[in-house]
């Protein structure tokens, strides 16, 4: 420790043209009763018994408000296996912060939900397998699951939460991509994030199971386009398409250590969910430090800011602002190098070969689906 | 459900959209689900008119008669940057 105060490492930082974070996701937990094959969630789950404890968190909240964060997400894993979830939002709020709940629903009776609105939860996220019982409890490998969530979301209306419906879509299910849109109307809900599966944590080892055909991918940009005319003033659709068959990458992050942060449920502090699989970088840890002094100085925040640490062709490219190179964590598991330009742009040496390879995946009917597993006690 | 903003219209937040001073970067933010808009202050200044039960007609005045501004211009400003909140589900009218 030198002394040194927030407002000493945010000045600093400011004269280094780094702007605080606006948002920030708190990874409460890797339990989940869910096992979804595509889960973000690292292969390598936190264990239990090493989680953040309620007083860990509830200092982690007030210093993310210090730091400039508006927006807190709280997810998983399922963020309501946590049985300090009431405790945690009530914190969150008094600490300012606006606070959504990314859920499966399940782990949510009626009661608990009344006492997240006393204590001033402000928004739901709620996930989406599928839009039947059989398929989204397949997806889910969790029997009953959807008839659960039908009756959380009907809850959830009841009571007024604004509501955003989060779905996952790919190989299996993207036919049900109209009927989600569908099941949000009514439902009620002002959103919908129709997110086309990302290869990152347990979905990069069920690619050839999940894996849309290009023209799946077609097909979702067009019922979103036609959605988003049709339903304008009442239902805000986001879109996430399929960048495998995309020709240039997603700005992963809004820019590495701009705009958001993520606290692993262990405590870690990490530039995106996915950075983990980066084994070059090392991660600070919110037991030990202020967030603004990992912000601001942490090595992982700093590692890919700016443009320096860029190879060609991203560092004579004039998308560079626009994209940033893409994902550094697809960069690292395609191309075997973090700071290589991300294989779904057209100007990545990998790209031809990862559209081949996407295409093969897309074609393996007999493909199983292999589950998340569960996090350690 | 979804009315017009027409000038007897009474424009209001809905839940889980607030305005709110962001004190790190000293301005008004209007927070709602998964997105934080700052706001300039023009915004700020027609949202502030925004309490539920004034209608979009009254707004203008208020708003008018505050900045010494014509009254046409201001219901063109303030009528397009609430219908863009509307599309964006921020804002509704009853």
């Amino acid at each position: 420790m030198d002394g040194a105060t927030p407002q000493d490492w945010r000045a600093e930082g400011k004269a280094r043209g780094i702007p605080a974070p606006i948002a920030m996701l708190a990874e409460l937990t890797h339990r989940c009763p869910l096992s979804c094959p595509y889960c973000s969630n690292p292969v390598e789950l936190a264990r239990k018994s090493l989680e953040l404890d309620t007083t860990d968190w509830v200092r982690a909240f007030q210093q993310a408000a210090d730091l400039g964060v508006l927006q807190l997400h709280m997810s998983g894993g399922e963020p309501a296996s946590r049985r300090d979830l009431i405790a945690l939002v009530t914190a969150a709020r008094d600490a300012g912060l606006y606070t959504n709940l990314i859920t499966s629903g399940i782990g949510l009776t009626e009661k608990r939900l009344h006492e997240l609105d006393a204590a001033g939860l402000d928004h739901i996220q709620l996930s989406l397998q599928g839009t039947d019982a059989a398929m989204a409890d397949r997806i889910g490998g969790y029997k009953g699951g959807f008839d659960r969530k039908m009756k959380v979301a009907s809850w959830i209306k009841d009571i007024g939460f604004p509501l955003t419906l989060n779905t996952v879509l790919h190989r299996q299910n993207l036919h049900q991509l109209p009927d989600a849109i569908d099941m949000a109307v009514e439902m009620d809900a002002r959103r919908i994030e129709v997110a086309i599966v990302q290869f990152h944590g347990w979905a990069l080892g069920n690619r050839s199971s999940l894996m849309p055909t290009k023209e799946q991918a077609a097909e979702a940009s067009r019922i979103v386009a036609d959605a988003r005319t049709r339903l304008k003033g009442t239902l805000v659709l986001d879109y996430v398409p399929a960048d495998y068959h995309s020709d240039y990458p997603k700005p992963c992050m809004g820019g590495w250590g701009t705009t958001g942060l993520n606290i692993a449920p262990d405590g870690e502090v990490l530039p995106c969910h996915a950075a983990q699989t980066i084994k070059s970088l090392t991660f600070d840890n919110v037991r030990d430090k202020d967030l603004a002094d990992i912000w601001y100085r942490g090595a992982a925040f700093n590692a890919y800011r700016g443009d320096s640490w860029m190879q060609e062709p991203c560092r004579s490219c004039d998308r560079k602002k626009k994209d940033f190179g893409g994902c550094r964590c697809q960069a690292m598991a395609l191309a075997g190098d973090p700071a290589a330009t991300d294989p779904v742009c057209v100007k990545s040496p990998f790209h031809a070969e990862m559209q081949t390879r996407a295409n093969q995946f897309a074609a393996d009917d007999g493909a199983e689906l292999h589950y998340r597993s569960q996090p350690l006690a | 459900m979804t009315r017009m903003l027409t000038s007897d219209a009474v424009p209001t937040l809905p839940r889980g959209v607030r305005l709110h001073w962001d004190r790190v970067r000293e301005k008004w933010v209007l927070l709602a689900p998964e997105r934080a808009v700052a706001l300039d202050q023009i915004g700020h200044a027609i949202l502030s008119e925004v309490d539920g039960a004034a209608s979009f007609e009254a707004i203008t005045f208020a708003l008018a008669e505050k900045y010494g501004a014509p009254r046409e211009q201001i219901a063109e400003d303030a009528g397009e940057f609430l219908r863009g909140l509307m599309n964006r589900r921020f804002l509704e009218v009853c």
